[in-house]
């Protein structure tokens, strides 16, 4: 792809950016008491947490997710942990 | 239409002609005549644009961004400790790649504080990206100010453009100027178009991210368009002498140089005091010329290597300094003739410190000094005796 003047992106554009790719710890989404409280999908800064609130399961994309924690601070019941990249 | 002036006021009314859509500045001595003139301009009806007050320097540039992304001509004027708050926003500007017109107007740089005149303000941003033009007077503050935009907005260069003008000694002083026909200014500045133009219909990242893979790519691309406008600065000074009839110099000017054995280089209003010298001189039958840096950046090389080729001697004199280190403006000219054979010698002098006058006599002295083989970096005029009281502490 070309570059841009003044590096100007169109939406979606930067999709290929694999900002997962520095990330020294991950989010392990336990499954075991998850209340389907959707606040891990809403805190994470990058947007790469999804899943199924009815079915109290969500889990995140590694290809952008940066391992900030965000998930684990916010989780009510503890159902998220960080463990370290073992690559 | 000729009028006596002080040379805030025809900075504004220069910038007025322009028709800019957007100004936003913060006031700082002694840059703040230029923006009272432009909100007064705003406020009586005399110039439709939104006059945007903030609380920094910091975000009158960061407004003076964003209005530019959203396709609006915008300016902004500042000096010495706001230029360097805006310094981090002067590079996204850059990066970015919009055409913003700003006047740094060049005082010196706290501590100590000092409200006076001299470069190292704008000179300590000449990496940032923006072409930095240095006017002479009035009448070439204003016409740089018309020149800028045109250069800016050109599509094959798409930078930032900084005037430098000198604080007090052409901020405050009245000269007569020509005042541009409106009619004149809307021939030769057509209105801004936008390469890009953030909408809300159109969303757009401007200098988005850019990894390892990528990121000299496009700072090589600034660099080449840096590149680029120096065709384009000759190229705005020629079409503007074409429809106002006055020609100030494309990057270079050259003063007696053509036969001159010593050349004194610098740049800003001093050079009107070096060419009186030059006078002087060749009235008394040695061979001496001035050479005027207009365009900092793109920094002129070639243009400098012609004009020094039978030169024997070279004085580049520069208000600014750094901190050891050869000055800056004497490095550059100096790189410009490395390897060339039988280059002239460069000797360099900084001057005018924080509002020091430089006197026709010190002048003097820097052209005796150069043909008596000085070659070392010389402070011009530095009274020794101040500088006794740190020695013997």
């Amino acid at each position: 792809m070309k570059l841009t003047v003044g590096a100007v992106g169109r939406p979606g554009t930067t999709a290929p950016n694999r900002t997962g790719d520095w990330r020294v710890l991950h989010p392990e989404f336990l499954h075991e008491k998850c209340a389907g409280c959707r606040l891990c999908e809403l805190a994470c800064p990058e947007g790469c947490i999804t899943g199924d609130a009815k079915a109290k399961r969500f889990d995140y994309d590694a290809y952008y997710c940066k391992g900030c924690g965000m998930c684990v601070a916010v989780c009510p019941v503890g159902d998220i942990r960080m463990t370290a990249e073992t690559h | 239409m000729r009028k006596v002036l002080e040379g805030s006021i025809a900075v504004a009314e220069a910038v007025k002609a322009c028709r800019p859509h957007l100004i936003s500045a913060y006031p700082i001595t002694p840059q703040t005549h230029i923006v009272e003139g432009l909100a007064k301009m705003v406020a009586d009806g005399e110039l439709n644009a939104e006059f945007v007050n903030v609380e920094s320097e910091f975000a009158a540039a960061s407004v003076v961004l964003g209005g530019s992304a959203a396709g609006a001509r915008v300016y902004s004027a500042t000096t010495s400790q706001g230029l360097l708050l805006m310094n981090e926003v002067l590079y996204n500007i850059a990066g970015m790649r919009l055409p913003v017109v700003i006047c740094a107007v060049n005082r010196a740089i706290s501590a100590p504080l000092n409200i006076w005149n001299d470069q190292q303000d704008s000179i300590s941003v000449r990496d940032s990206g923006w072409i930095q033009l240095y006017a002479e007077n009035n009448q070439d503050v204003m016409d740089l100010h018309i020149q800028a935009y045109r250069i800016a907005e050109d599509h094959r260069v798409l930078l930032p453009v900084m005037v430098c003008m000198d604080g007090f000694v052409l901020t405050h002083t009245f000269e007569p100027v020509e005042i541009p026909d409106q009619e004149q200014v809307d021939k030769f500045l057509p209105p801004y178009n936008p390469l890009y133009k953030l909408t809300p219909k159109e969303p757009l990242t401007l200098g988005m991210y850019a990894g390892p893979d990528c990121y000299m790519e496009f700072r090589y691309m600034i660099h080449d368009a840096m590149e680029r406008a120096k065709g384009v600065i000759e190229e705005v000074a020629e079409e503007f002498a074409r429809v106002f009839g006055r020609y100030s110099g494309g990057l270079i000017e050259q003063y007696q140089t053509e036969d001159a054995e010593t050349v004194i280089i610098s740049l800003g209003s001093v050079v009107e005091t070096v060419k009186e010298v030059v006078d002087k001189q060749r009235a008394a039958g040695k061979k001496v010329g001035c050479l005027k840096i207009r365009a900092y950046r793109p920094f002129p090389a070639e243009q400098i290597r012609q004009a020094l080729r039978n030169a024997k001697r070279v004085a580049v004199m520069e208000k600014c300094v750094s901190m050891g280190a050869l000055p800056p403006v004497a490095t550059d000219v100096r790189a410009a003739l490395q390897g060339i054979p039988d280059a002239p010698e460069v000797s360099s002098f900084v001057a005018g410190l924080g509002g020091r006058d430089i006197p026709t006599e010190s002048i003097e002295a820097i052209v005796q000094q150069v043909e008596a083989g000085q070659k070392d970096l010389t402070w011009v005029d530095l009274q020794r005796d101040l500088l006794e009281e740190e020695a013997t502490a």
